[in-house]
């Protein structure tokens, strides 16, 4: 988890139009700054105290085109005026211009300090001489490594353990290149940058050493690509082959509609990235945000807006962010912390230290909401208060809270209260759960023991809802619960309150009444199987056709096998999510009786839904017949032989049988009559007549 | 009966032009149609609607509306120009310029004394009709922008003229405006930004008008107050033609989507005298502009831009079911537009601009054919004669293997100058042209060119236009039939009149001899068939026993007439006949139907087994597989060849309707 946290002011800005020379480089100390502005003026500032230490300016006429850097060892600064001009003074010095300079034959790029080494002189045509050894002969000829028209856009010193590197940009009609400067020996590589096309200029460059290797990052495009350059080229450079550099996307950064035009990014540390004039993700198209990035899981990890004028530059010295804005000069402390999964998810364990730390996140985290205003709910859940004021709480909590935070926290408030139930066993605040179950923020797997807590306080309405609301119930659960249901006296179920699921039964079984009475219910082509039956299987009797529909065994079995609340119940298990092959080891664990409870109740239904009694039932959850073959398919499959060897359960099975064979043979009709129906439409198109044809007809 | 070769031809790409106009004249009982090629065709309502006359005409006229006075009729074009039909002999009188720019409308006074046209410069012209000719009289007060509609009153002494969002109602004594003239006709109810085109009105004699205009709305007006008595909303898109019925007590309307809206002048209350026009029912038989309508007595009768001639019986003005109750859809001219040479096995088209000659294809399965497109009208064998409105021309056809070449014959006798009908002898040694005043004009054709031999003329001296020629085989006899529905033989031999059969009440729609008997063979619009014997000169037994026995009530509903009658040169007693919707081979040796017997055998033969046949089996073989046909006959070689015009290609061919179909509707 990164944060950015407290900014400051560390100094008011010139209001100077080209920022070119506006530079920030680390002094002696960590907490110390040199910082050239304005092309004139030179300051050090102590940082932690917002304080100038010392200042000092050029004459007028004269302008600083290198900004001061620190020389280590000889611990003076040192700065460029007009290109040409080297000028180095030591703290004590009142003005610049009592102190030593020299004039230099080319024109001065950059000076990039090292430390503990002298400073490195880039001069514009790429040629890089050491301090010392410039100062030691100041009009010593430079030679001139780029041509006329390259121009250098960027340079850093990159210090690895025992070598030090120069990298600096070119631009040159568009295409730019990178060269590398090695010492001792002295080898200049160049590099072609790729871009994407030929306007993309990339806005910043960055370079760090890690892992022995040098990392490039540019921000070109809104993107942010990193190129690695090995610390000692395997390979020696081949003149005249520019080698283009591979380059990997890093991040790519939301642009919105607007073209970055001042932007920067800079690599706090190896998985952490500072950008600056990028806009924020979530806020629309302004541009004035520092935002800290995690690359590795491309998340945002914090921003701050910034006011003022955005100069698409920043720096970092020692865990501090540089950003002038407006006409200020901010520094922002920042903490990147190891990242890693969790923490970019915003999961990561709380440390007791961390509070210090909250930064303002726009993003809501995990820990943040749970350690926040629930607390004492979940408080109050775990041992005192009684269910009453459980309840009054809970519902509080819940009018009082964002949808995202209840997403968090409704499973941990449930899971609190189970695990209170579960240690005192007098305790279950019913109306509670409901409300939490209602909120439709809970899960199972949010609250793993909720429905098994039901089934244990036999609370069949609470159990219901779970099962209607729940989309995660394990097959284990289900089976459980089924095994539960089946096992229940109808009389005990009575009292329970099942609502929708009961008005359906109802309605099911009053339907069933009315068709008993009269054939008038059959009315969608569905012929009771038995008729068929007998005419194929009994010889051709005698008997009157008038008295065949009282011999019917299905007519007579269309009353319910089970309990309306029952049934209502078992019409929720019906319908709850599973996957066969988990779902049939636990269905063995059914004894017999219960399992021909539940096929006669599942034959019932689908003898219903045979007779489209169903369709006619307004109810807004009820089985599909998918969902009840289904059923009976496993349950088949778990007991077949079990059932085989029962003899109470053939009467069942023949009659399954007999009308799944009638079943079958419907739809094979239905098949016949679709493949006649189609060569009857075929049979109708008429062929197509050309424009002449010769035929023959036949008249009689 | 046997097996039949059919040449199946559907690449006639026959069109026929939009209706734009009708006229009634009630006295006659003729429907006048005048289409936007110009054509004008007049209807027998008193005859199946039989198609009576066709008068070509030129598509530059733009004929807009057409009117009868008495017995004359006169049409009137987007050119300027006023026509006189010479109705005896199909053609034009002569035209006259009004000199008031493009003509949209012309209407004639109930006294049959005067013309109305109103113009596109603003004024109505009034010209008196006189007994050969009409004469302008005078310019009624001249109005800014054109007249689109006129309709007289039916006393003679106002008349009334729809404009663009005006009505104008002209004094025709003094030709002032009328002091009560109409308000702007936009102030009430149409929006002022449209322009508002009154495209219909009707001068009822209680002072009643009557508009239809653009923005969809039936409009009544009381006349003498200049007052909108009520609004209809008919359509969402235009109103276009407005006819009221004879005794004004119905009005057809006639709407830019197809459809027809009868409105009824009834009391409101039963037994009041009390009586408002109410909108009482609406037909949809056509698919585009309805651009004209007519109130016929019994039936509403309308036309547009569909090409359909439709005629709606109103029920509840006809007691008996029958021909008269029937629907009737007329899309194909009552005449021939094929021509066919029976040995050569070659087909001429007759398109309105040129003829295109095809020859039939010789191998079985792929037939081979060959396109020629020339500009022609009638032929046989090795001949090819046309006519236009101007002038006769003749060829001589050279077909050699694939090789088909033309030669006009340039020297022709100056009587042939126009003609109606046009026939050749079976032999080619002789040409029939049907002149003006039932006469034919008689030629022979050898190497050298044509020789003009004498013109034969009807005893009894009609002036009708010869519809029908008709030569025997063996060269002796010629038939003619004119649209008095007289029938008249020659004597070829003797070049004199022979006989005249004795007239039928119905016209005469197609016909021929015998090549074997001599019998002429004639079908009329009423379905009759007869059958005459041209050597005895009387009617043949068979013909008297189709006369006593009756045909079947289900040929006698058929609503085409038969167009083409051939025979079987294999077997005589074997007539070949077709009309629009089938074609039928009638076998005199075979007992006719009985009024209960299964007319249509067809199948019924065919599933039985073959000596059941005979016992089952009529005179009467019809044959209705195959599409809307324009043409049907029976080559030398026993060969059938069959011009067909799917409607559903005229159909594509039509310009997308306003009307936006919709589901459900």
């Amino acid at each position: 988890m990164a944060a950015l946290y407290e900014s400051y002011t560390l100094c008011a800005l010139a209001d100077t139009g080209p920022e070119g020379t506006r530079a920030i480089e680390p002094d002696r100390d960590r907490d110390r700054v040199v910082i050239t502005e304005s092309g004139r003026a030179v300051t050090v500032y102590k940082v932690s105290d917002q304080k100038p230490l010392g200042s000092w300016t050029v004459k007028q006429g004269q302008c600083i085109t290198s900004p001061a850097v620190y020389n280590p060892p000889t611990k003076e600064y040192v700065v460029v005026t007009d290109e040409k001009v080297v000028r180095v003074w030591k703290d004590e010095d009142i003005s610049i211009e009592k102190a030593f300079k020299a004039t230099v034959s080319a024109e001065v790029y950059r000076l990039h300090s090292v430390p503990d080494r002298e400073p490195l002189v880039l001069f514009r045509h790429g040629a890089v001489r050491f301090l010392d050894s410039l100062l030691a002969a100041p009009q010593q000829t430079i030679e001139e490594v780029l041509s006329e028209e390259e121009v250098i856009r960027w340079s850093a010193a990159v210090q690895m353990e025992q070598q030090l590197v120069l990298l600096f940009s070119t631009e040159q009609r568009g295409q730019h290149c990178l060269y590398v400067q090695r010492f001792s020996p002295n080898a200049l590589v160049k590099h072609r940058l790729e871009t994407d096309s030929t306007n993309s200029t990339p806005l910043s460059y960055a370079a760090t050493y890690r892992d022995g290797n040098i990392h490039l990052l540019y921000l070109c495009n809104g993107s942010v690509y990193e190129s690695v350059l090995q610390a000692r080229p395997t390979v020696p450079a081949v003149s005249g082959t520019v080698q283009a550099l591979p380059r990997s996307l890093l991040l790519k950064l939301p642009v919105g509609e607007g073209e970055l035009t001042a932007a920067s990014a800079l690599p706090v540390d190896e998985s952490h990235i500072a950008v600056v004039g990028v806009p924020h993700p979530l806020a629309g198209a302004g541009k004035d945000y520092l935002c800290l990035w995690n690359t590795h899981f491309q998340t945002l990890q914090a921003a701050r807006e910034l006011a003022g004028k955005i100069y698409g530059q920043l720096w970092c010295f020692s865990g501090k962010l540089f950003v002038p804005h407006g006409k200020i000069l901010s520094v922002i402390p920042f903490e990147c912390q190891k990242s890693s999964l969790a923490a970019a998810m915003g999961k990561l364990k709380q440390t007791s230290g961390t509070n210090e730390s909250s930064g303002p996140t726009l993003v809501p985290t995990w820990n943040a909401l749970l350690h926040s205003n629930q607390t004492q709910t979940q408080e109050n859940s775990r041992g005192v208060g009684s269910e009453k004021e459980v309840q009054k709480q809970v519902e509080e909590f819940l009018h009082g809270s964002q949808p995202e935070e209840l997403q968090l926290t409704a499973g941990r408030l449930a899971s609190a209260l189970v695990m209170r139930c579960q240690a005192d066993p007098t305790f279950y605040p019913q109306a509670a759960f409901t409300q939490l179950v209602q909120t439709n923020y809970l899960c199972h797997s949010g609250c793993p023991d909720l429905l098994v807590l039901t089934l244990e306080k036999n609370d069949f309405r609470l159990c219901q809802l779970c099962l209607q609301l729940f989309q995660d119930i394990p097959e284990a659960v289900t089976c459980c619960c089924l095994k539960t249901i089946l096992s229940f006296q109808d009389s005990e179920l009575e009292q329970v309150d099942l609502e929708d699921g009961l008005l359906f039964m109802k309605a099911l079984t009053q339907t069933a009444e009315v068709s008993d009475d009269g054939d008038s219910g059959q009315h969608n082509g569905f012929c009771p199987p038995v008729l068929e039956e007998e005419i194929c299987d009994a010889p051709p009797d005698s008997e009157a056709p008038g008295t065949r529909p009282a011999r019917e065994p299905l007519a007579l079995d269309m009353s319910c096998p089970v309990g309306l609340h029952k049934g209502a119940l078992l019409n929720e298990v019906l319908q709850v999510p599973y996957s066969d092959s988990l779902l049939l080891p636990h269905l063995k664990d059914l004894n017999v009786p219960q399992v021909l409870l539940f096929l006669q109740y599942l034959r019932f239904l689908y003898l219903k839904y045979s007779q489209d009694a169903h369709s006619r039932i307004p109810a807004l959850r009820k089985p599909t017949v998918t969902q009840i073959m289904d059923w009976v398919c496993l349950l088949l499959d778990a007991h077949f032989t079990v059932l085989a060897l029962t003899p109470e359960a053939k009467s069942l099975l023949t009659s399954l049988h007999k009308f799944v064979r009638s079943q079958v043979k419907l739809y094979s009709e239905l098949g016949k009559i679709e493949g006649s129906l189609e060569a009857l439409k075929k049979s109708k198109q008429s062929r197509e007549i050309g424009q002449y044809s010769i035929e023959v007809i036949e008249l009689f | 009966m046997g097996e039949f070769n059919v040449h199946r031809v559907r690449f006639f790409d026959y069109m026929p032009s939009a209706i734009r106009a009708l006229a009634f004249q009630p006295q006659r009982e003729r429907i006048a149609v005048a289409r936007t090629d110009g054509t004008v065709e007049i209807f027998n309502r008193a005859d199946c609607f039989f198609q009576e006359k066709v008068i070509p005409g030129r598509q530059q006229a733009a004929t807009e509306a057409l009117a009868w006075v008495g017995d004359r009729l006169f049409s009137a074009g987007l050119n300027g120009e006023i026509i006189e039909y010479d109705l005896d002999n199909n053609k034009t009188k002569y035209t006259i310029d009004a000199y008031g720019g493009p003509i949209w409308s012309i209407t004639s006074n109930k006294q049959g004394t005067h013309l109305a046209v109103g113009c596109e410069d603003g004024t109505v012209k009034l010209f008196e009709v006189h007994e050969d000719r009409i004469q302008f009289e005078r310019n009624l007060a001249k109005q800014k922008g054109r007249i689109i509609s006129l309709s007289w009153h039916p006393s003679g002494s106002k008349i009334v003229a729809g404009m663009m969002d005006v009505i104008h109602i002209f004094d025709t004594e003094t030709g002032k405006l009328r002091a009560l003239a109409f308000p702007s006709y936009d102030l009430l109810g149409t929006s002022r930004s449209q322009e508002c085109v009154v495209w219909s009105v009707v001068y009822l004699s209680d002072g009643t008008i009557i508009s239809g205009d653009s923005a969809g709305k039936v409009k009544m007006w009381d006349s003498r107050t200049g007052t909108l008595i009520k609004s209809h909303q008919v359509t969402k898109w235009d109103v276009l033609t407005l006819s009221v019925s004879q005794d004004e007590t119905s009005l057809a309307v006639g709407t830019s989507e197809g459809h027809v809206v009868q409105f009824q002048f009834l009391s409101m209350v039963l037994g009041q005298e009390d009586k408002e026009w109410v909108r009482t029912r609406t037909f949809k038989n056509h698919t585009h502009d309805v651009r004209a309508v007519l109130e016929v007595n019994t039936a509403i009768v309308s036309g547009g831009m569909d090409t359909q001639f439709v005629v709606r019986p109103l029920l509840d003005k006809i007691d008996e079911r029958g021909q008269a109750s029937a629907l009737r859809n007329i899309q194909f001219p009552h005449r021939r537009l094929v021509s066919c040479a029976r040995k050569a096995g070659l087909l001429l088209f007759q398109y309105p601009g040129h003829l295109e000659l095809w020859r039939l294809g010789e191998s079985e399965g792929n037939g081979e054919r060959k396109r020629e497109n020339t500009t022609l009208s009638i032929k046989r064998k090795r001949w090819i004669a046309y006519s236009t409105v101007a002038s006769f021309r003749l060829y001589r056809l050279h077909c050699e293997n694939n090789n088909v070449s033309i030669i006009k014959v340039s020297k022709l006798p100056k009587v042939l100058s126009s003609a109606n009908q046009i026939c050749f002898s079976s032999d080619s040694s002789h040409l029939f042209v049907a002149s003006t005043c039932s006469s034919v004009h008689v030629a022979i054709l050898n190497q050298s060119g044509c020789k003009f031999v004498c013109t034969l003329k009807p005893k009894s001296g009609s002036g009708q236009a010869i519809n029908l020629l008709a030569a025997s085989e063996d060269g002796k006899w010629l038939a003619s039939a004119n649209s008095d529905h007289e029938v008249q033989i020659y004597n070829l031999n003797k070049m004199k009149p022979h006989c005249t059969v004795p007239v039928h009440s119905s016209g005469v729609s197609a016909m021929a001899i015998h090549p074997t008997t001599n019998n002429l063979f004639m079908v009329h619009a009423d379905q009759q068939l007869t059958e005459y014997s041209v050597e005895k000169k009387q009617y043949t037994d068979w013909s008297r026993q189709v006369q006593r026995h009756g045909l079947h009530s289900l040929w006698l509903e058929r609503d085409t007439p038969v167009t083409n009658v051939t025979f079987n040169p294999k077997n005589p007693a074997h007539i070949v006949l077709h009309d629009m919707y089938m074609f039928c081979i009638i076998d005199q040796t075979l007992p006719l139907p009985d009024q209960r017997s299964q007319f249509y055998n067809q199948l019924t033969l065919r599933s039985m087994p073959e000596k059941e046949r005979k016992k089952h089996s009529h005179a009467f073989k019809m044959c209705k597989i195959f599409k809307e046909l324009l043409f049907v006959e029976l080559m030398e070689d026993q060969s059938l060849v069959v011009v067909e015009r799917p409607l559903m290609d005229i159909t594509a061919q039509l310009p997308a309707p306003v009307r936006q179909k919709k589901f459900a509707t």
